[in-house]
C-alpha cells in the first residue's frame, strides 16, 4: 500500500529525514517511535504533503502511484488521512458543514454521488458513537473551543467519516488522560480493517498497549535505526531512547537482539 | 515558515472579472465638461420642471466653493471633473421605450448576461427590478402589480415628472445638497436612480431591486435613489452594480436617501461589484457614495446591509439618524479588498430619540495589496436617554502585503447610554488551509469556506437569494488569491 524508499526531506534548509525505507502492506499497523526531534512528525507531514516540508531525495508510492507528486487534497481524496498532533481551529465554519464538504470532495473524486444532508447526518450519528463524541460538537465551529481531548476525538471522528485507507496518527496520544486515550484507541481499533493500514506515530509506548501494532520502527536522527515486532516498544520503554541514540545504524544493526 | 506562507498565500493571480464586457449600443453622450450649461442641458434632456433645475444649479454653485475631502484613508490621483461626461444613455428609438418590448434588445441581452433577466416571466418570482444603464433607467418591472397596493416604484426621472410633491418634500431632507463634496456634485448632475414610495400600513409584497450598470466610456454615473416608507410600511430593497473593464478610472458618486416614518421598516441591501481595476491597480471605479436614512418617527427601523467586493476605491458610510423614540438602526457590512483596491467604509449612527438602539457589524477582508478601513461614528446626543449601541469590527488578512485599519469614533453626551465595542483581527493561516487540504478540500474552497464563515453574521441579514449570490461573488473574487 505504501512504499517509501530512501526518503530525504528538509525544513527551511535543514535536513530532517535522512533516508527512510518503509513498506506498509494493507491491513498492517506500523508504529513509528523515536525521541523528540527525530523526524517522526516530519515523516507524517511529508506523507500528507505539507508544503514547508521539502523532499530532497527518494520516493514514496501509494497504491503504486507517486504520492509525492500529488497535491495534498488529492492525497486525501485518494484515501490518505492524517490525524493532526495539533488540530487546527476554523472559526465560523461548522464541524458538520466542514465534514460534509470534505466527504463530498472525497466522494466526487471517487466517482460517487454527493451525499445529501439527511443521509449525511444519519451516517454521522453512527460514527459519533465510535469516539463517544458529544452531539454539540457537531454544530460548533471546527475545533474552536474544543478541549485537547475533544480535538483528538474529533480527528478520529473525521477519520471514521472519511473512511481513508492509509491513516497516519501524529502523536494522537499527546495531551490525553488515560480515559480519553482509551476512547481514542477504541475508535481506532474499531476502524482496523484488512484493507486499511495505520502509521501510528508516538513518543510513548503507552498508546501501543491499546493500539497493538504489527511492527515497530525506531526513528533516530532521521533514520529508522531499528525495526521489530510489538515487543520492541516494550524494550524501548525499559531502556529509553538513549539506548539507540548516538550509535550509527551499522552499530545498532550489529547489536544482538535483546542487547 | 514565513517565507513559505508568503509564497503560498501571497501568489496573487489576476482573476477574471466576469462582468467586464461592453455592450454595443448606440449611445447619446454629452461631451466632457461641467458648467451651468451642461446642467441645463441635462435637465432639459430629462424634461425636468423648473424647480428641479433651480435645485441643481444651487447645488452646483455651492459645489464650486467646496474642496474635495482628503480625510479618508485612500489614495488616488486628482480627478479631472472637466474630463468626465455627465450624461450617457442609450439613444432612444422614437420617443423612448414605453414597454419592455421597445427596449433595445442589446440592452436586454446585457442584463440577461448579468443574470438579471428583465422579462417578468423569466425573472425571480417576488423581485421587482429597476434597470439603470449609465444615466438612464431602461426598464422597471412589476410596476403595475405594485401600483395595485399603492406602491410607487419607478425611475427617479419619472418620479420628478409624475410625483413632484413627494420628490420635493423628501429630496435633500436626509442628505442636503450642501452635505459633502460628492453629494453636492451628485445633486447638481444626478442622472437617474430609483424612487420608491410605500404608503401607510403597506407591506411591500416583493423585494425591490435596482441594477446599476455603467457601460459608456469616460462617463460618470451619478445616481440618486429615494425610498420613503410611510407609517407602518415595510420594504426590502436591493441594489447590484457592475461595469466593464477599462484602463481609466470612472467616477460613481451616488446619493441614497431613506425616510422611515413611525413604525416603518426599510431594509436596504447592496451587493457592489463595480470593476475593481486590474492586478496592477490600473483602472476601476471610484465609488464615492453618500447613503443615509432617517428614522423619522417612533419605532422606525432602518437596516443597511452591504457586500462591497468591487471598485478601485470605496468611500461610503451608510448611516442612520435615529430621531424617533425607540427607533433602530443597523449596519451590516462585508468589504473585500484585493489587488490594489482600497476601501474606507463604515457608518454613522446618530442617536437623537430616547431608547434608540443601533447595531454595527463590520467584516473587512484584505488580500493582495488591498487596504481596508473601517470608519464609524456613534453619537449619542443629549436627549437620547437610554440609547444603546453595539459595534463589532472584525478584520481578516490574507497574506502579508495587505492592511486593515479601524477608526471608531464615539461621542456620548448622555450618561444613560450603553455602548459596547468589540474588535478582532485574524489571519487565514497556512495551517488552516493545509488542514482543509488534508481533508480533501481544495485551497480555493477552503478560503471561501473560511471567509464565508467569517462573514456569516452579515450574510444572514441578506434576503435569501442574494445571500447565496453574495457567497458566490465572494468566492469568485477570492479565486486566485491563495496559492
Amino acid at each position: 500500500m505504501l512504499e517509501i524508499k530512501n526518503l530525504h526531506a528538509s525544513v527551511e534548509g535543514n535536513e530532517i529525514l535522512k533516508g527512510i525505507d518503509l513498506t506498509v502492506r494493507p491491513g498492517e499497523v506500523h508504529a513509528i517511535m523515536g525521541p523528540n526531534g527525530s523526524g517522526k512528525s516530519t515523516l507524517a507531514r511529508v506523507l500528507a504533503g505539507q508544503e514547508a516540508y521539502v523532499v530532497t531525495a527518494g520516493q514514496a508510492t501509494y497504491d503504486g502511484k507517486d504520492l509525492l507528486e500529488m497535491d495534498p487534497e488529492d492525497r486525501a481524496r485518494e484515501g490518505v488521512f492524517m490525524a493532526f498532533q495539533y488540530p487546527v481551529e476554523i472559526p465560523g465554519v461548522g464541524n458538520t458543514y466542514f465534514l460534509k464538504a470534505a466527504l463530498n470532495a472525497v466522494r466526487k473524486h471517487r466517482g460517487l454521488q454527493e451525499m445529501d444532508a439527511i443521509e449525511f447526518l444519519k451516517m454521522v450519528r453512527g460514527k459519533m458513537k465510535l469516539v463517544q463524541m458529544d452531539e454539540t460538537l457537531l454544530n460548533r465551529p471546527v475545533n474552536e473551543g474544543f478541549s485537547g481531548g475533544e480535538k483528538k476525538r474529533n480527528e478520529i471522528f473525521h477519520m471514521a467519516v472519511l473512511e481513508p485507507r492509509l491513516c497516519i496518527l501524529d502523536e494522537t496520544d499527546s495531551g490525553l488522560d488515560i480515559d480519553a486515550l482509551r476512547i481514542v484507541a477504541d475508535g481506532v481499533n474499531a476502524l482496523r480493517a484488512k484493507d486499511r493500514s495505520f502509521l501510528v506515530i508516538t513518543h510513548y509506548q503507552r498508546l501501543l498497549n491499546y493500539i497493538v501494532p504489527d511492527y515497530v520502527h525506531v526513528l533516530v536522527d532521521g533514520r529508522i535505526v531499528r525495526s521489530g515486532g510489538k515487543e520492541l516498544a516494550l524494550e524501548l520503554e525499559e531502556k529509553g531512547y538513549s539506548w539507540l541514540e548516538g550509535m550509527t545504524p551499522e552499530q545498532i544493526a550489529a547489536q544482538p537482539v535483546g542487547a | 515558515m514565513q517565507t513559505t506562507e508568503t509564497s503560498t498565500i501571497e501568489q496573487f493571480a489576476a482573476q477574471d472579472y466576469k462582468f467586464g464586457f461592453v455592450t454595443d449600443v448606440e449611445q447619446e453622450t454629452f461631451p466632457p465638461g461641467l458648467n451651468e450649461e451642461t446642467i441645463a442641458r441635462l435637465s432639459a434632456k430629462k424634461g425636468e420642471p423648473e424647480w428641479m433645475l433651480e435645485w441643481r444649479l444651487k447645488a452646483y454653485r455651492h459645489w464650486l466653493n467646496q474642496t474635495e475631502p482628503t480625510w479618508a484613508n485612500v489614495h488616488y490621483s486628482p480627478i479631472d471633473y472637466q474630463a468626465i461626461s455627465y450624461y450617457a444613455g442609450p439613444k432612444p428609438k422614437g420617443s423612448g421605450p414605453k414597454s419592455l418590448e421597445e427596449v433595445d434588445p442589446e440592452i436586454l441581452k446585457t442584463y440577461e448576461k448579468l443574470g438579471i433577466p428583465l422579462h417578468e416571466r423569466a425573472i425571480l418570482a417576488g423581485v421587482a427590478v429597476d434597470a439603470v444603464f449609465d444615466s438612464v433607467s431602461v426598464a422597471t418591472t412589476f410596476k403595475e402589480k405594485l401600483a395595485e397596493v399603492g406602491i410607487i416604484f419607478c425611475s427617479f426621472s419619472e418620479a420628478i415628472r409624475n410625483h413632484p410633491e413627494l420628490v420635493q418634500e423628501h429630496m435633500g431632507s436626509v442628505v442636503p445638497y450642501t452635505d459633502n463634496y460628492f453629494a453636492t456634485l451628485n445633486a447638481a448632475v444626478f442622472s437617474d436612480g430609483s424612487f420608491v414610495y410605500v404608503p401607510k400600513g403597506v407591506r411591500c409584497p416583493m423585494e425591490l431591486s435596482t441594477y446599476f450598470r455603467i457601460n459608456a466610456r469616460n462617463s460618470g454615473q451619478f445616481e440618486r435613489t429615494l425610498i420613503i416608507a410611510d407609517e407602518g410600511a415595510y420594504v426590502s430593497y436591493l441594489e447590484g452594480c457592475t461595469a466593464p473593464m477599462r484602463d481609466e478610472n470612472q467616477l460613481h458618486a451616488a446619493v441614497v436617501e431613506l425616510v422611515a416614518r413611525k413604525d416603518a421598516t426599510i431594509k436596504y441591501s447592496t451587493v457592489q461589484n463595480w470593476y475593481p481595476g486590474d492586478e496592477n491597480g490600473k483602472g476601476g471605479i471610484y465609488n464615492f457614495v453618500t447613503k443615509r436614512g432617517k428614522c423619522d418617527g417612533a419605532n422606525a427601523k432602518i437596516s443597511w446591509t452591504q457586500v462591497e467586493t468591487g471598485s478601485a476605491i470605496t468611500w461610503k458610510y451608510p448611516s442612520v439618524i435615529l430621531k424617533g423614540d425607540h427607533s433602530v438602526g443597523e449596519f451590516y457590512s462585508v468589504a473585500l479588498t484585493k489587488g490594489y483596491q482600497q476601501a474606507d467604509t463604515g457608518t454613522k449612527m446618530i442617536h437623537i430619540g430616547k431608547n434608540t438602539k443601533s447595531t454595527i457589524v463590520s467584516k473587512g477582508i484584505s488580500a493582495g495589496h488591498g487596504q481596508n478601513t473601517y470608519r464609524g461614528s456613534v453619537r449619542i446626543l443629549k436627549g437620547a436617554d437610554n440609547a444603546r449601541n453595539f459595534s463589532q469590527c472584525d478584520s481578516m488578512l490574507i497574506g502579508d502585503q495587505c492592511g486593515a485599519h479601524t477608526f471608531p469614533y464615539i461621542d456620548v453626551q448622555n450618561p444613560t447610554a450603553r455602548m459596547e465595542h468589540e474588535a478582532t483581527t485574524s489571519k487565514i493561516g497556512e495551517d488552516q488551509i493545509f488542514y482543509c487540504n488534508q481533508r480533501g478540500i481544495s485551497t480555493e474552497d477552503a478560503v471561501s469556506m473560511i471567509v464565508n464563515g467569517f462573514c456569516k453574521e452579515v450574510f444572514r441579514e441578506l434576503p435569501m437569494e442574494f445571500a447565496v449570490e453574495a457567497q458566490k461573488l465572494l468566492a469568485v473574487n477570492l479565486e486566485g488569491s491563495v496559492g
